[in-house]
Formats: C-alpha cells, structure tokens, sequence
C-alpha cells in the first residue's frame, strides 16, 4: 500500500513537473535585433520583431487578401467613410484595455514613414476614434486599396501600439515596447544585436480562424521563444545537430549538405516566393539619363547566369521578369523577354550606338561584405562589357554603399551609376509600396527618376474597382517600367530555413512566425 | 618606484586625449551612416535626412566632439546610436566573457609553453626541441577558425564532450564556465603557445650560454634549480613582455573566436558597431582597449624588476 502510495505521489509530482517544464524555442535569425522601433526603420528583422508583441488591425493571408485581425470594417457605398470596430478583450502587455484612440494614435505615426500610408493620407479628410472601439477614417476621394495597404506586411506595417508611445516624433525611435501581440517583449534579458527573448502573453486572445500568413488565429503553444544572433552560419548549422537551437531562418544553400543526412533534422522552404534582386541606375546623370541607353543595359542581361553565380542551386532560384514578382496576383512578364531568354546583347550593341553612347564609364558599386549582393555587379558588370558598355566596377562595404547611394553627385564625383539589392516579393509585389516604382524626382527612391506617367499609372491602380482591372494596371505598369528602365529585375530566390523535427506546425510565411509552433522534447 | 608609477598613471592621460580626438576624427572622415542602418533599404533619401536630423548627426564636427568630450568628463560614454542602450552597460555586458576567456588563455598557454620551451632549451637539437619546434609552427599557421572548427567536430559533435557555442560565466558555477570557455581556450592557446615557446626557447638559449649558468653548474646546484631558478628567471623579462601584449591583444582581437564560437564578447561587438557605424559604441571600444594596452604595459614594466633585479625604479 504504502509503496502504490508512493508511486502515485512520485508520478503525479513527474506529470506535474513535465507540465510545469517550460517550452523554449530556440532560434536563429537572419540578423540580429538592434533597432526596437518598427515605424523608424524597413529592417525585416525589427519587423518580424513587430510581429511578435505588436498586433495589426487588418493582416493578409496567404492569397494576399486581407483578414481582420484587431478590427472587422465596413466601408459606406461610396468608399469614402472606412469605419474599423476592434474586436473584444483586446489588452496591451501592461494590462491596459486596447482603445480606438491608441489605434488613432499610432497610424498617424506609421502614415508618415510609411509610403502607403502617406498616399492613403494625402486623400484623408478625417481619421479619428469615434468611440472606445470604433474607428473612423473618412476620405476625401475613394482608396481602393485602403486594406491592401493596411494589412500588408512588409515594409511599414501599421502595428498598434497604446497611444502615449505612438505620439514619440516619427523620426525618433520609441522607448517603451508595449504592444497587445501574442508574446511580450523581455526588456531585462535583450542584448542587442545578441539575444532576444519572448514570453507568451497568457491574456492574448487568439482569433478563431486557423492561422494563415499574418492572419487568422495566434495560438502560442510554447512559453519562451529566444532569437540568438550567429553571425556565422555554420557556428548555427552545428548548433542545430548538436541540439543546442531548433531553428535556422536563413540558411546558406552550399551548407545544406551538412544537414541532409541527418534524420532530426528537415530543410525547407517555408515561402515560395522568397526574394527578388534587381539592379537600380541613376536616371540624373549620363549615360542613363538616356532612357535608350537605359533599354540597352536591361537588354544586355540576362537573368540565368546571374542566379547561378549568387545561388548556385536550382532548386532554390527562379528566372523572372516580372517586376512585381513571380507568384504574385499581378505577376506579369511584358518586356522580360531577353532577360529571361538572353541573347539582348546584338540589340544592346545597336541602341548604344544608335543612342550615340561616347564610353562614359559606368560606376557599379559593388558590396564585399554581404553574402546574398556579392556576386551580382560582377556578373552584370561583364554583361554590360559586352554589350559594349565602359565599366568601372567599384568595390566597397555595404555601409559605404548605402551612404553612397543617398549621393546625387556626378559619378566621377562620389556618386554612382548603379547599384544592386534584394527585396522580399511580399514588399515589392504592390505598385503602392514597391519602392522602384516611383517618378517623383528628388523624392523618389534612390536613382530619382523623374516621371510622371508612372504616377499616373499608379492613380489608375488605386481607382481600379475589381482584381481584374488591377491586374491589367499592373500589366501597363510592368510594360512602362521595363521599357523606361525602372529597375532591372534579375529573377527571384528563397531562402531555405532549418529545424529539427521536435518542432513541428511551423506556419508557412514570408515573415518567421512562432505561434501555432509546437515542440516535442 | 611611486614616483615612477604616478608619473606613468599621469602620461596615461595625454596619450588617451590624442586617441580619443584621432579615432574621434578617422570615424566621422570614414564613409558610413548610422541613419541608414536605422532607417532601412526602403527609406527615401528625405527620410534618411530626417532621422540625421534627429540623431544630431548634422550638428558641425566641433559640436559632436565638444558634445562627447563633455560625456566623457562626467564618465558617461553615450548612447548607442543604432540600439538606444546605454554604450557603457553594452560594454560591461560583453567585457566578461572576453576578459574570461582571455585569462584561461593566457593560463593555459603559460602553464604549457613555457616547460616546452625550457625543454626545447634544455635539450637543445633533440627530438623533444624538434616537436616543440613544430608544434610552433603548426600553431601559428593553421589560422585559428580552422583550428576551432576541428575542435568542434571532435570534441563537440562526435564527442559530445562540449556545447558547440555560447557562453555561461563564472557566476554560473565552475563547471558550467569551463564547459563553454574551454574549447575557445584552448583554439586561442595554440597560437599563444606557440609563441611564448619560441620566446622561452630563444631566451633560454642565450641564458643558458652565460658565465653565471657555467658558475652554478659547476658550484653543483641541481639541474631543475638551474634551469627555473638562475636561467629562466633572467630569460623572463623578455617572454612577459610577450604575455602582457598578449594578453592585451586577445582583448581587443578575439573577433574570430568568438564568432565560431557564438561568444557574446567585445571583438563581435566592436565589429558589429564598425559595420553599422555606431560611433559611440566605436570610440568606447578603442578608448577602452588603449586603456588596457597602457596599463598591461605599465604592469609588465613593474614587473620587470621582480625577476630582474638591476631593474630599479
């Protein structure tokens, strides 16, 4: 008797300790987190951060619709009145109630970081909380994609945090990060560029939907997640089959070898869309501020060698000419021909000479200390040789790239003729917010091309009533930006990530979440 | 000997003002911008301006260094520019494991280099001065990721034996410091054996030549109180100078060793504040690291006339 007695203590004591374990994951991220602040910055790290103790109104799934999330909407008939109801129960981390004016508060922050939002404001007549959990957006002419820009999630994302940390100057990085999301941020043990710690927050209230992207319900099954920073990837790549993390968000495709014969652990990719890199040229100085020559580069190249030299696997690239990405709702492949297919370069030869092309070099800079930008200006550089054009290929770090880049000087004075950077699809896949895509001169994005039939285009987009009126937008905006040499696009790629097999129900995403996780020990 | 301490305490200041206004001026002269790390690949050139703005980075070059200077009098060392976090808490943070690791370092490798190099002296043109002479060799030309790699995939994957990465300190318990500190250890201690071997070798080969060996031989004193008592007492002065700069070094250098293995110390933090161009964080790393450097080489000349006893001061 007393020996079953003491065996039903000792196991109930173990199934109480087993319940009481606490679940961690473990993981490594692609950067590591410095920044806090998501309104101040475009980092992807900040704002996977955001995702995690920040909550949105409105988020979109994996069709690129968009979802309640905080708040369902109605719009009056003639799309001018946008009114959001947030739903009940929602708190912030500090226990306070989640109120329409914190919502207020803290979109008119991101609308002015944020490039969607600055076009959703430039038609506002009102945004305002008309009660506690009502919210008010009243336009002076009709945004048709007032919820695509809202619930997008990349960029800018309009994260709702309480309204006295919202009214911090949008230029000055907050102080305070409270937020109403699924985890709560560990103030006590961050380290910057270091450590991160999440806890769940136990008073979230998860939407009833199943989770899909940034959408649906936000069930937490673990009790801490830690991001750590490793800086080398095969430092994590060790970790991971030793045991000591559980996941690797960005992996480095030659070190998949290392990982495939392992059975406890599983390569992946979790979003197919993944990234696009693309060339920018300078539209203010010669040669491209001659919109022929211009049309001569993006003849001389061609897509495949370059993805070979960058990812090497073809499992893990994809040869695209669409300037809003492959994969996308408005994918569309009008003027790509040669980049996809090659063989542009007897064409490039004759626009060059038919442009009058006098040798003016061409300043590439190219970054040495970045992995995923490394090989790109070497390949297109030789592309661009020859074609016929005169290269200076300037080697430097990415930090003095991207001050260089903010430069309008002449090239042979400390500015440059072109650059070349990635982009998550996500970002770049709406006209709105795809950074490229605008011709306001000195406010544009960096290369500053003056033109005013994009922005023209881009009206058409935002009064465009159905997806198919849209999509044929999108098709003359593909057309317009290839044949004036927007950008180059020079095809997509994905990142694989590594787990071990103990976590499991990871959600698809192009954003790394950690609710609907579930961990075996 | 206080008055030569107080006048090397006080020349200390000087040398820290020109470093500091040098590496005040070579940081603002390199090309690189903080706000652009901050603000991210999609802000536009007006956004970027605006967080200049804010970070006070358009104030003129004497404002900025006025505005540290005044900081650095009240012992404040700033803000970091990227992370907000006070400079000063950053670099306590990470000062630990480095020093800890340096220390077991530089214990390690005195404990072994310098038998092997009195070996190698003492048994001159044999096969043990052979070995010890390659072991020198191997230690300073295997660069030190391969070396912490192999010990990796040995001790940690195969073995099992240690954690492949992190860092636990001191405060945690003995064996839980050792478990992450060893293997970072002893990847450092093949370099610094190597050379601190060499160093004893070559200086005991000098001493060993001297009257004053022959003299002690011949008076009969044992060979083991010959060799540690009488020779390498006089061979020292050279072989500390080599373990204080050393040590000073590993300080400042350990970036490699801490990024294979995923130590949280000041090289990474250094390197990461250079890439993102996080001034304050930057100029309190240098100021920090000359400081160690002064004062490692005050301690080694102090030092000197422990074992040297002509050294008066």
């Amino acid at each position: 008797m007393f020996n079953r007695l003491t065996a039903t203590f000792l196991a109930s004591t173990m199934l109480t300790g087993a319940a009481w374990a606490e679940t961690t994951i473990t993981a490594v991220m692609h950067s590591g987190l410095r920044v806090l602040d998501p309104i101040i910055t475009t980092a992807h790290i900040s704002r996977n951060h955001a995702y995690m103790i920040y909550d949105v109104l409105v988020a979109q799934d994996s069709d690129f619709q968009p979802q309640p999330q905080m708040a369902d909407w109605t719009t009056s008939d003639d799309g001018l009145i946008w009114t959001f109801t947030l739903r009940e129960g929602l708190v912030f981390h500090d226990g306070e109630p989640v109120t329409a004016a914190d919502a207020v508060a803290s979109l008119n922050r991101w609308a002015q970081r944020d490039a969607g939002g600055q076009v959703i404001m430039d038609r506002t007549e009102s945004l305002e909380a008309t009660d506690d959990r009502t919210i008010t957006w009243t336009l002076s002419e009709p945004f048709v994609p007032m919820l695509d820009v809202l619930s997008k999630q990349s960029a800018i994302p309009p994260f709702i945090m309480p309204a006295r940390v919202a009214e911090t100057p949008a230029d000055e990085a907050i102080t305070e990060y409270v937020g109403s999301g699924p985890f709560t941020f560990n103030e006590a043990e961050f380290q910057p560029g270091l450590k991160v710690v999440y806890e769940k927050f136990e008073d979230y209230v998860p939407r009833d939907e199943p989770a899909s992207w940034m959408a649906g319900g936000k069930v937490v099954n673990v009790d801490r997640v830690e991001w750590v920073n490793m800086p080398d990837v095969q430092t994590a790549v060790n970790a991971l089959s030793s045991g000591e993390i559980d996941y690797i968000e960005a992996m480095q495709v030659d070190l998949i070898p290392l990982l495939e014969g392992d059975p406890d652990i599983v390569v992946e990719t979790r979003e197919p869309t993944g990234m696009q890199t693309m060339t920018r040229m300078n539209f203010l100085h010669p040669p491209f501020d001659n919109p022929q020559i211009r049309q001569a580069a993006l003849k001389a190249v061609t897509q495949e060698p370059i993805l070979a030299a960058m990812v090497g696997n073809p499992e893990y690239y994809q040869v695209c000419g669409a300037v809003l990405g492959c994969g996308t709702p408005l994918e569309s492949d009008g003027g790509a021909e040669t980049l996809v297919q090659g063989g542009g370069a007897d064409e490039a030869r004759a626009l060059l000479e038919e442009a009058g092309y006098d040798g003016t070099p061409v300043v590439i800079m190219a970054p040495t200390d970045l992995v995923a930008l490394v090989t790109q200006p070497v390949v297109v550089s030789q592309m661009l040789r020859e074609a016929g054009f005169t290269v200076d290929m300037q080697p430097m770090d990415w930090q003095t790239l991207v001050t260089r880049r903010a430069s309008q000087a002449a090239p042979a004075d400390g500015g440059w003729n072109i650059f070349i950077t990635n982009w998550m699809v996500p970002e770049i896949s709406n006209p709105i917010s795809n950074p490229m895509l605008s011709g306001r001169g000195d406010d544009a994005w960096f290369g500053w091309p003056t033109d005013e039939a994009i922005e023209a285009l881009k009206e058409d987009y935002i009064d465009a009533e159905t997806p198919e009126a849209q999509a044929e937008v999108a098709a003359r905006i593909q057309d317009h930006a290839l044949e004036n040499g927007l950008l180059i696009p020079l095809g997509q790629y994905t990142l694989p990530q590594a787990r071990r097999t103990t976590i499991t129900d990871m959600i698809d995403s192009p954003v790394p979440v950690f609710w609907g996780i579930t961990k075996s020990e | 000997m206080l008055g030569y301490v107080l006048r090397r305490v006080l020349a200390v200041i000087p040398v820290m003002l020109l470093v500091a206004v040098f590496v005040f001026l070579l940081l603002r002269l390199t090309p690189g911008d903080p706000a652009a790390i901050i603000a991210g690949d999609m802000a536009t050139p007006a956004q970027l301006e605006r967080i200049r703005e804010a970070m006070g980075l358009n104030d003129p070059i004497h404002i900025q260094f006025i505005t540290w200077v005044g900081q650095l009098l009240r012992g404040d060392l700033g803000v970091s520019l990227i992370s907000n976090t006070p400079v000063a808490a950053m670099v306590a943070d990470r000062i630990g494991p480095t020093l800890s690791i340096a220390v077991l370092t530089i214990l390690m490798s005195v404990a072994l280099a310098v038998p092997m190099g009195v070996l190698a002296a003492w048994k001159h043109r044999s096969a043990a001065d052979y070995a010890v002479m390659t072991f020198s060799v191997l230690g300073f030309s295997v660069p030190v990721f391969v070396i912490g790699y192999l010990f990796i995939l040995v001790f940690s994957l195969q073995l099992g034996w240690f954690p492949v990465q992190g860092f636990r300190p001191l405060s945690a318990g003995l064996g839980a410091f050792l478990s992450t500190a060893f293997l970072p250890a002893l990847t450092l201690s093949t370099i610094y054996v190597a050379l601190i071997a060499r160093m004893t070798r070559a200086n005991m080969l000098d001493v060993l030549g001297e009257d004053y060996i022959r003299t002690a031989r011949a008076k009969g004193a044992p060979e083991r109180r010959v060799l540690f008592r009488h020779a390498l007492r006089n061979a020292a002065v050279p072989i500390l100078t080599v373990i204080g700069t050393g040590f000073a070094l590993l300080i400042g250098g350990v970036v490699v060793t801490e990024t294979v293995f995923n130590i949280p110390g000041v090289g990474r933090l250094t390197v990461d504040a250079i890439l993102a161009r996080d001034y304050p964080v930057i100029q309190a790393m240098i100021l920090l690291t000359s400081f160690l450097y002064v004062l490692v080489n005050l301690l080694i000349d102090l030092s000197y006339s422990l074992f040297d006893p002509r050294i008066r001061y």
